[in-house]
């Protein structure tokens, strides 16, 4: 039985953990995501989302403006579910078979502490088997985290591709 | 007259409704495409849209061959090969930009935007040595039509326009769903990569068979009227211009139902802006035409697919490797139907895209099957029995039927035995 992630208390005020303690939390829960993407554990990462959510991953370049450049995903709460049913009906075919995934996650930093709100950046790679064979992903994400009766819940995240500005093979699992 | 250009029997490989798998895989006729195909035929580069200023640069493609399209001081289009002709070292290493020089890296050579070699450096060294005929190798016949710029490789050759011949009218079809009948690419591209010979995306694009079964989960999710476009009942049709520029022609549906921006998913008041520039530029009557038929689907041989709201550019890298270039169709000086023009793009196409990962497992499918030896004749016949010639003298069938792939083959296997 995998340990859940230790729950912050609700009325904590997240400046008033410590530095160790924030760092701790905010670790699991993007390990926990992590995790839940990792296994296609659709519904759970669907539900780690909030409502005025933004997933977003950008192309050529990290610094576009998603409202006029095309971005490899740009997501509202809407798209990520209807995103999510389309894994569901295991008539997506690019993830039938599924993925074989396995991601690691470092370099964690907070950025910012604003109310019940974090701001995260972390390094990531991602290694990807299938049909066509292995491919290694590299990402400098960022979020946006905000804390909902004790649990962290996701308001925004943003996947920086190292090589967004060049060709990239279809990237179909939860990312 | 026996053809010694040709790679041995390729006439052997194509017949009227089946193909040889080894058109996929054989390196030798994927370098023989790339002579007579890719390099001497029409290919489409770029748009006029994406250096709108004087001495803009962008680096597109020809094939493998990356080509800067450049706008000079005088404003006139050209395209450049990337390469210093002193020691051939790739001369701009930026995707976009502006400047009305490039100076190599390696020796200092400095060239014009239109080509023409400015200066060495330490230019003692070239006593008496002309720069005349020293400058960049450029694509020799460039065609513009409706701000699409088209590149040939082949000093001679028909004008674009009898090249596109029928196709001509998809891109004004295009051009007309614009209220001030320009169109623009400036959203950026994204790139797409793929595991598969150019050819699997090639006869894709105006396949009508594979949507129902590539595509059932998105429409099932969005609960997609969609599909009834790729079914049995569907008046759509399929449609091969000639030249191997194929289409798939909605209109029939679409003017059946007869509701305005149908084909885009929405309504007139939903994007009323829009409906008002339209009405504005076409009158009433023409607008609604327009606004019924929609946007085209059409394929333009070998690298140009405009779908309906995205331009789709095809670039061979290897005989099993290939880029998709895609970017949103943007109306010029229409913001609002623009917005969700962007956002429906986003969602569908590219490497995360709703729709186009799917198509993309399948040309990787399609190319390891290729590979496999028995059976080796892949089969193009269906809807044979109903193939008909329409109004314009184009042949067309069921939106289902085989006659985009099978025209495409045999303007092929013109171009491959010239």
């Amino acid at each position: 039985m995998p340990l859940k992630t230790a729950p912050i208390h609700p009325s904590d005020d997240l400046a008033a953990l410590s530095a160790a303690e924030l760092h701790h939390h905010v670790s699991q829960f993007l390990y926990h995501e992590a995790r839940l993407q990792d296994t296609h554990a659709y519904d759970d990462w669907e539900q780690l989302w909030e409502e005025d959510a933004i997933y977003w991953i950008p192309a050529n370049g990290h610094d576009t403006d998603p409202e006029t450049q095309m971005s490899i995903l740009y997501d509202n709460r809407s798209r990520i579910r209807v995103r999510v049913e389309q894994l569901k009906t295991g008539r997506r075919h690019t993830q039938t078979p599924r993925s074989e995934l396995a991601r690691l996650i470092s370099n964690i930093e907070i950025t910012l502490i604003e109310g019940n709100e974090v701001s995260v950046r972390a390094n990531v790679l991602i290694h990807e088997d299938n049909l066509r064979g292995e491919t290694l992903w590299a990402a400098r994400n960022e979020y946006r985290l905000r804390q909902v009766n004790g649990q962290f819940r996701l308001v925004r995240k943003k996947v920086g591709l190292v090589n967004n500005a060049k060709p990239v093979f279809t990237l179909s699992f939860l990312v | 007259m026996i053809q010694t250009d040709a790679p041995a029997g390729i006439e052997g490989l194509i017949e009227p409704t089946r193909v040889h798998s080894r058109l996929y895989y054989d390196r030798d006729i994927y370098q023989e495409e790339l002579r007579k195909i890719w390099y001497r035929s029409w290919v489409y580069v770029g748009h006029v849209s994406e250096i709108p200023q004087p001495n803009d640069y962008v680096t597109k493609s020809i094939g493998p061959t990356p080509v800067l399209m450049v706008r000079d001081r005088n404003g006139e289009i050209r395209l450049l090969l990337n390469k210093c002709p002193h020691r051939g070292n790739q001369l701009c290493a930026y995707r976009q930009g502006n400047r009305a020089t490039f100076t190599c890296p390696y020796h200092s050579w400095t060239f014009s935007n239109t080509g023409e070699l400015i200066g060495y450096a330490l230019a003692d060294g070239y006593e008496g040595e002309s720069k005349v005929g020293v400058g960049l190798g450029t694509v020799p016949r460039i065609g513009i039509y409706r701000g699409f710029v088209f590149g040939s490789m082949a000093e001679d050759g028909e004008s674009l326009m009898d090249y596109l011949g029928g196709a001509k009218a998809a891109i004004d079809q295009l051009c007309d769903n614009s209220p001030t009948g320009e169109v623009e690419l400036t959203a950026g591209f994204l790139q797409h990569r793929t595991k598969a010979n150019w050819k699997f995306l090639l006869e894709n694009e105006t396949d009508g068979y594979h949507p129902g079964f590539v595509h059932g989960s998105i429409f099932q999710v969005t609960k997609s009227g969609i599909a009834n476009l790729y079914g049995t009942e569907s008046t759509a049709l399929t449609r091969d211009y000639g030249n191997g520029h194929t289409e798939f022609d909605l209109r029939p549906e679409w003017r059946r139902l007869g509701e305005p921006l149908k084909w885009f998913g929405t309504n007139e008041q939903r994007l009323p802006d829009y409906v008002a520039q339209m009405n504005a530029t076409y009158g009433p009557e023409r607008a609604r035409q327009i606004m019924i038929d929609g946007s085209p689907h059409t394929m333009i041989f070998p690298n140009l697919f405009i779908a309906e709201i995205q331009i789709f550019v095809l670039q061979p890298v290897a005989v099993d490797e290939t880029i998709q270039h895609v970017t949103a169709v943007q109306f010029k000086g229409a913001p609002d139907i623009n917005r969700r023009l962007r956002q429906q793009t986003m969602g569908s196409v590219g490497p995360a895209g709703l729709l186009l990962a799917d198509d993309t497992e399948m040309y990787e499918r399609n190319h390891r099957g290729a590979l496999i030896q028995d059976p080796e004749w892949l089969i193009l016949s269906r809807g044979l029995h109903r193939e008909r010639i329409d109004e314009n003298g184009y042949r067309i069938a069921h939106s289902t039927d085989e006659v985009p792939q099978r025209g495409i083959w045999k303007h092929y296997l013109k171009l491959m035995q010239e």
